[in-house]
């Protein structure tokens, strides 16, 4: 598998007026072609901000601080936003959480999708629709002749979103990075989004990360998994190593804390107690172990390094030191 | 176990209809039907589900039954008596026993005032208690959901979101309601904070003897809380059946849809499920045509579908479902 992206101890943080707010802390991962990463963790836990961070999107009080974010044979960390802009919409495509707000509301969403094929592709206007029409059509649009000239408000939320896909994909981007694609929609209509993206993974060889804090979603569409919690990769594998073979307490949380709707018999729910580190004053140890049931005296002084536990397959948990105590996982066992 | 259980609510061909105004003087051009003759019964102590898509009508059903609007047509029997045409002084003791938690727990707090008011406001409405014993009471609530005393004078920003979702549970608990109809209280959330309130709201209900009508999307969580669900499709409860049946035998062809696409935290499951993709989206609510509001979706359709409303029966069971294949 030929290499895409690699992103190598990526430090991202915002200066607010209380101070630095460090809300990615050193993370690394890699993505191949046509390669399905999922991103998953809960509000806070620098999701989002790492590929912002990768987009060169971040707030003006933003700063990547340290690190080296290679796509494709350049560093993006380092390079002028004239050399991005030729990145963004072109190689690197983006959907975003909210399809209500992303689209320019008086621009026809014929102008908008044309827009990254008349700037990158200098392509003319006339064969610029003509595509546009082809890529409305490819994510299911009916009569996309006459949806093309028409505005984003006569758009229902579920078509706004398979725009924002046309849009990202019109220029056949090496890389998709769908930031909570299908939050904000109904199960319906984001089964039908779920197929659609994996349908276009097959056609046009695109890799996809996928950021998201449903499960259920990341199971179906995703081949490797990073889970994120307080600015760090916790853990990061195969989607059958996370789900059937999980080694980090925090993934054990999150796997448990969603009822499967596969039971018939009433379990109680197991939260997670507790609240997410304050990443104003990151704790020292591991971030996880204020809330974690098994969390020993090292975790508390001691950032836990990423044990290899497999086949790569990693998690940054002290219990998988070989001096550890034994612990078994409370969940993870395949379903008979 | 349901059986012997006496219903706190009927509800009677419910109607919700919105009227859509036009031109200088307001005319009346149609109606919105939001909700469009629903009926069905919560027992006492016992938690039902209402699911469906945005604009189903799921959470007009909740607002009209607290009487947040006024019904168009249809009975709202609350433990014997009629309440739907009752007006705001008649309702006033009724408000003590039916009380609601919101969706948003950031735009439901009001930002200017202190925990302590927000949930001491209704034990001023109703007059309940003053001084001490109202403070003892707000304090005894906090500690109820899992807040402490000290968070009685702070302001709702100072809250995370699950907190302030407990702070609207304990608004909502503070008169000592009977019946509460929780709108979507954890989708705002995240997945390990959502566990907390479920726990907790299943921790009240057993406590406290409440009842529930759950209104949300995810169906994973609904079919976990919800002892009963209902479906609903633009207006029209579909289909109602006690939790594991209709999960595990959904007869309503829109249910079949719904439930296969709900994401499988499984991997393997997720691979090997064949999934029912509904084509097109749901229609306006706005004049639907008459018959089954389904049909132009549904791969069942046949000519009486579109001729005649499917009756909403029991098939068995309990199990009521409103299709013409039934």
């Amino acid at each position: 598998m030929e290499r895409l992206l690699d992103i190598k101890n990526l430090k991202t943080s915002f200066f607010t007026h209380v101070g630095e707010v460090k809300a990615v802390r050193g993370v690394s991962f890699h993505l191949d072609k046509g390669e399905a990463l999922g991103i998953v963790g809960e509000s806070g836990s620098g999701k989002s901000i790492t590929m912002m961070s990768v987009m060169r999107l971040l707030a003006d009080n933003g700063k990547i601080v340290d690190g080296e974010i290679w796509f494709d044979g350049r560093d993006l960390a380092s390079l002028s936003e004239n050399e991005m802009q030729k990145i963004r919409g072109n190689e690197i495509g983006m959907i975003f959480q909210d399809p209500m707000t992303s689209l320019n509301p008086v621009l026809t969403v014929g102008d908008q999708l044309t827009e990254p094929l008349l700037k990158h592709k200098k392509m003319p206007k006339e064969e610029a629709y003509k595509r546009a029409v082809e890529m409305l059509r490819l994510v299911g649009i009916p009569s996309p002749e006459k949806r093309i000239k028409q505005y984003p408000h006569e758009f229902s939320g579920g078509m706004r979103q398979r725009v924002m896909i046309a849009m990202a994909l019109i220029n056949e981007p090496k890389l998709l990075i769908a930031d909570e694609p299908t939050t904000a929609l109904d199960v319906t209509i984001q089964a039908q989004i779920l197929e659609l993206m994996k349908d276009l993974k097959s056609k046009i060889n695109t890799s996809i990360i996928l950021i998201t804090h449903d499960l259920g979603v990341v199971a179906d569409v995703c081949n490797r998994i990073n889970v994120m919690y307080g600015g760090l990769i916790v853990e990061t594998g195969k989607t059958s190593d996370i789900f059937y073979n999980p080694k980090h307490p925090y993934t054990w949380g999150l796997l448990r804390s969603v009822p499967n709707p596969k039971t018939l018999v009433k379990e109680r729910l197991k939260p997670i107690d507790g609240q997410p580190p304050d990443l104003l004053k990151p704790p020292a140890g591991c971030p996880f172990a204020p809330r974690c049931e098994y969390a020993m005296r090292v975790c508390m002084t001691h950032m836990p390094p990423l044990f290899e536990v497999g086949e790569n397959h990693k998690a940054a948990c002290w219990l998988n030191h070989p001096d550890a105590p034994k612990v078994e996982a409370p969940v993870g066992r395949r379903h008979e | 176990m349901m059986e012997n259980k006496k219903a706190l609510i009927s509800i009677k061909n419910l109607k919700m209809y919105f009227p859509i105004k036009k031109g200088l003087f307001g005319r009346q051009v149609s109606y919105v039907k939001a909700v469009d003759d629903v009926s069905f019964e919560i027992m006492k102590g016992e938690t039902l589900g209402l699911v469906g898509e945005s604009g189903c009508g799921k959470t007009t059903t909740g607002r009209t039954i607290i009487k947040l609007y006024e019904p168009t047509s249809g009975e709202i029997i609350y433990d014997g008596v009629d309440i739907a045409k009752f007006t705001p002084n008649q309702m006033l003791p009724y408000r003590k026993k039916m009380q609601m938690i919101f969706q948003d727990p950031y735009a439901s707090l009001n930002p200017r005032m202190t925990v302590a008011d927000i949930i001491g406001e209704a034990i001023d409405i109703h007059k309940l208690m003053t001084g001490k014993e109202r403070m003892e009471r707000i304090h005894y609530l906090l500690n109820v959901v899992g807040l402490n005393s000290e968070h009685a004078n702070r302001y709702p920003h100072e809250f995370s979101g699950g907190q302030r979702q407990r702070i609207g549970i304990a608004r909502a608990l503070a008169v000592q309601p009977e019946f509460i109809i929780c709108d979507e209280p954890i989708s705002a959330l995240d997945v390990s904070i959502q566990a907390q309130v479920v726990n907790m709201l299943e921790d009240l209900q057993r406590d406290f003897g409440l009842t529930y009508l759950f209104i949300a999307h995810d169906l994973s969580m609904v079919k976990h809380i919800s002892n009963r669900v209902g479906v609903m499709y633009l207006g029209k409860m579909v289909e109602l059946a006690e939790s594991n049946e209709l999960y595990t035998k959904p007869l309503h062809p829109y249910t079949q849809a719904l439930l296969s696409a709900i994401p499988i935290p499984d991997p393997d499951e997720a691979m090997s499920k064949k999934r029912i993709v509904l084509e097109g989206e749901i229609p306006s609510p706005i004049d639907p045509p008459p018959g089954c509001r389904f049909k132009g979706r549904c791969k069942y359709a046949k000519p009486i579908c579109s001729e005649q409303d499917p009756v909403f029966k029991d098939v068995g069971g309990g199990h009521m479902v409103a299709c013409h294949l039934y």
